[in-house]
């Protein structure tokens, strides 16, 4: 085999015609090491699919200190006023719930004896209740045991709106009954397919009720342990300072055997993502880093040494370029973009078709996302079994110049293609970061070859995903043509990810544009599968109905997927352990070892 | 110089409280909310936001905010933090020491380096080593800190692997293992702040030091027939170490400014640091509080200056 014969076997594999298990095996065969073979795949931009994770230490702890980076620090640790991913990481050391999910998007029981089912009884056929088992014999730090009253008292902490907690969503509209010491009946005020939020994954950690009883409503902000957790998780509390450092000893009554490994854990914040790359991947400084958001060309240089590696765990992430529906340029009703108004070129379906064809996915993908990235045709990627088969995606000028032709848009004096005085001239804005601008060019350049003319636009970041009512350049106000940015998935169950696009949601004036339907685009169809998918109990219907919503979206061109981005971290070569898109960094910490 | 202080301490109250109205009203008018993340999160109602907002006192006019803060503050309250709902003054109280510590000691490294290469270079003016003092004290003082910071790193941390390029401030070992983890984590951020002070004031040295050297009281010492070292330290260094002084002291407050990058990129967890993710997080009781300690800082080192000023020199009377 020379040279040009593995590097077509390499493209095989990246299109897909080869599986990644098949090229190792031959390379294997040829001699090559196992690692070696992982290598090259790496090196040519083929997303490396997390190992199965088998846990090797058969004796707790004696695995010194475990050092991590964020570079953002955790500001506090109570899981109920947690609200970005550092202070849920935070958190999550010391608390946890009653079950995790796992990178597939499946739950893992923690702290619950069995995932609740139809079949064992747990699930009610009604789909309006859910009984949870606790392990029995679980206590927490201080040695009291968790029963079902921390659960009901959970629930009732985070309902109360005096509270304030951020996970007031999750639990408002449940009740908790104690069926007995060790169960708890979770009620639902209507049939609800999404069953697992309350007590599970990042919203689900439970804080004890002996602590925490005398601190409920107003009086939250004073509980002593908002800065010194006592939870049931595998390190105990020993210390923290806002912002700069978490630390955390062994628990050595932990509920698992043999669990956790490390002694000590640390937890560093401060500083920017390049530096805790380097800290982690070049010097070897520290043993994981969280949030890797830097070009993947560094991290590959980085990778280089051998020290550490970068981990990638799929997640529904999507940068997305949204098309405007409503005219942002006049006023109607006193309203920029009113849902009454309608854009005046961009509500044609053969302008929509052009600009859907004018976007090089593979080049983004190529030239800035590398494994940070996957091309992707659909708004809803992940878990798989919501992704819909039906749609593809193709890049080609001359067809976006036939598309426009033959719909009577006529290129001008300047090369801007116009039809009736309408000009396809568009404000495209996004917010300021370097990939997003390279992007935009990239964009901008095929459009001028199809005889459409983009104005670039970007707005700081800070101004741009802010809610100022104030301020017409927010991305929920959407005040230009096209836009583009990153929508998150929280969740592996796509309910909440999808109301995006339903009529109810449109972002205007009188909600203050806190609506999510940013595009403000309307759709009957949409609304009917979004309706009976909230409903649908068996989850292979529900799944049809999420698949119906994404090709309508896609079919329309309401939206341009770009790209589908994956959590990216980076950890020590000897570090084993397991990352989830679908939960916290450290909903599997009790897990991780480091190898000899 | 009694009446003299209080009337500087009166004149400071209304110059604090002028800059106080400034920081306020520039914050209150600066786009982001601390409450960001909670608005684009759609798990979380908006009325959890609008809660905090009122719970906070975030929605009520600017004036009546700055007249709470004041008064609170006057009473010596500063609030607590909304990221981490922590009183302030704990908040810094935590960071302080991280930052006087790495601050003190790049002070005293750079006036351990500024007076003896000043000195020397001022008795054999246009020597080689004055040429070569002065060209590398240009470099030192013409490279902003972020930019040497980064050098060092690359070059000691990642080339050379001798020094960690994250600082942390408890450190588990104990002894002299303590010690020596501490030096190396340390010496690279005050290496960076000192340096670059250092080089600013060779330069001061060494014209004070020329100055002085050519007066006759110098000459007189000489001919009386003292060891050279004698004039230079007791009658020439002492009358030049008087502009100095006062330099050093009204530099102190462009310091700690210089000290927010450097902590920054060697994560030194000191009020630097606490002010930039107090800043990106729009935590505004935090920016509050440690902008005005820095300018509380600006105000009393020109006080101190001033003061030392007239101390050194017996000739300057305070009116």
């Amino acid at each position: 085999m020379n040279e040009h014969d593995l590097r077509e076997l390499i493209a095989d594999v990246k299109r897909g015609q080869v599986s990644r298990r098949e090229f190792i095996r031959t390379l294997v065969g040829l001699g090559l090491t196992v690692p070696m073979a992982g290598h090259l795949l790496m090196h040519a931009g083929v997303a490396q699919a997390q190992p199965a994770f088998v846990y090797k230490p058969t004796k707790r702890g004696g695995g010194g200190l475990l050092k991590m980076l964020w570079w953002q620090g955790p500001t506090l640790l109570n899981p109920h006023f947690a609200v970005g991913t550092k202070d849920q990481d935070g958190s999550r050391v010391f608390y946890e719930p009653l079950a995790s999910w796992d990178p597939q998007g499946n739950l893992v029981a923690v702290l619950a004896e069995v995932i609740p089912t139809l079949q064992n009884g747990g699930l009610s056929p009604d789909g309006k209740s859910v009984t949870w088992r606790i392990k029995k014999g679980v206590t927490f730090h201080d040695g009291k045991p968790l029963t079902a009253d921390d659960l009901v008292f959970n629930c009732e902490y985070a309902q109360d709106p005096a509270t304030a907690a951020v996970t007031i969503g999750t639990y408002k509209d449940v009740k908790c009954e104690k069926i007995d010491s060790h169960t708890v009946k979770v009620v639902f005020n209507k049939p609800t397919p999404f069953w697992a939020d309350p007590f599970v994954g990042n919203r689900g950690m439970i804080i004890p009720k002996h602590l925490f009883d005398a601190y409920r409503g107003g009086k939250s902000r004073d509980a002593p342990q908002n800065l010194a957790p006592v939870g049931t998780g595998p390190y105990k509390f020993v210390d923290f300072k806002p912002g700069d450092m978490v630390r955390g000893a062994i628990n050595p009554n932990y509920h698992m055997a043999n669990k956790p490994y490390f002694d000590a854990i640390e937890m560093k914040g401060g500083g920017d993502a390049v530096s805790a790359a380097r800290a982690v991947i070049q010097t070897g400084e520290f043993d994981f880093a969280w949030n890797m958001q830097v070009e993947d060309e560094i991290l590959k240089r980085l990778e280089a040494g051998g020290k550490g590696r970068v981990l990638i765990a799929p997640g529904g992430g999507l940068e997305h370029i949204q098309i405007a529906n409503a005219d942002p340029w006049n006023e109607v009703e006193g309203e920029r973009a009113s849902i009454k108004s309608r854009h005046a070129t961009l509500t044609e379906k053969p302008v929509r078709d052009a600009l859907n064809l004018l976007l090089d996915r593979q080049s983004i993908q190529d030239h800035i996302y590398g494994r940070t990235g996957v091309v992707t045709a659909n708004f809803l990627n992940e878990p798989p079994k919501f992704k819909s088969t039906n749609t593809k995606w193709e890049f080609s000028v001359d067809k976006a110049n036939q598309v426009l032709e033959s719909a009577g848009w006529k290129r001008g004096g300047d090369g801007v293609r116009e039809k009736g005085g309408k000009k396809l001239k568009y404000v495209f804005q996004t917010s300021t970061n370097a990939p997003r601008q390279k992007a935009q060019a990239i964009y901008k350049q095929a459009c001028q070859k199809a005889g459409i003319d983009l104005e670039l636009k970007s707005v700081a970041a800070s101004v741009y995903f802010s809610s100022d009512v104030g301020n017409p350049d927010t991305y929920t106000k959407f005040f230009s043509d096209i836009q583009m940015y990153n929508t998150t998935m929280t969740q592996p169950d796509p309910e909440l990810f999808m109301n995006q696009f339903c009529s109810w949601e449109v972002a205007s004036k009188a909600n203050k544009w806190q609506g999510r339907n940013i595009t403000r685009w309307v759709n009957n169809d949409y609304d009917v599968a979004y309706r009976a998918a909230e409903s649908e109990l068996d989850p292979v219907k529900r799944a049809v109905h999420f698949i119906r919503m994404n090709d309508l979206l896609i079919e329309n061109r309401v939206v341009i997927p770009v790209s589908n981005r994956p959590t990216v971290s980076a950890c020590s070569t000897k570090l084993n352990m397991v990352l989830s898109g679908w939960d916290n960094n450290t909903w599997a910490l009790q897990d991780w070892y480091r190898e000899a | 110089m009694g009446a003299y202080l209080l009337r500087r301490l009166l004149i400071a109250v209304p110059s604090l409280i002028g800059i106080s109205i400034v920081l306020f009203t520039v914050l209150a008018l600066a786009p982001g909310d601390p409450f960001e993340e909670l608005a684009t999160n759609p798990n979380i109602p908006a009325e959890v936001r609008a809660n905090l907002r009122t719970q906070f006192g975030l929605d009520d006019p600017v004036p009546v905010r700055y007249t709470r803060w004041l008064t609170s503050m006057v009473k010596g309250d500063w609030g607590f933090s909304f990221a981490s709902r922590i009183d302030v003054d704990k908040l810094i109280l935590q960071r302080l020491p991280v930052t006087l510590f790495v601050i003190g000691s790049s002070q005293i490294l750079a006036l351990l380096i500024a007076i003896p290469v000043g000195v020397f270079a001022a008795t054999r003016p246009y020597s080689i080593f004055d040429q070569v003092a002065n060209t590398l004290a240009f470099v030192g003082f013409s490279l902003p800190t972020f930019f040497t910071g980064l050098l060092f790193i690359l070059l000691f941390s990642i080339n050379l692997g001798w020094f960690p390029f994250v600082y942390r401030a408890d450190i588990s070992e104990t002894g002299w293992r303590w010690w020596w983890e501490h030096f190396r984590q340390s010496i690279m951020p005050i290496m960076v702040l000192g340096l670059f002070q250092g080089a600013a004031w060779t330069r001061y040295v060494r014209s004070a030091v020329l100055d002085v050297i050519r007066l006759d009281y110098v000459t007189t010492a000489r001919s009386k027939g003292l060891a050279e070292r004698t004039v230079i330290i007791k009658h020439a260094l002492r009358n030049a170490l008087i502009p100095v002084v006062t330099l050093v002291a009204l530099q102190m407050p462009a310091i700690f400014g210089g000290a927010i990058v450097t902590e920054q990129i060697f994560r030194v967890p000191g009020i630097g640091s606490l002010l930039i993710s107090a800043i990106l997080a729009n935590d505004t009781p935090v920016i509050m509080a440690v902008t005005f300690v820095f300018a509380c800082l600006v105000i009393a080192f020109n006080l101190i200056a001033d003061i030392l000023y007239g101390w050194l020199d017996p000739r300057i009377a305070y009116r």
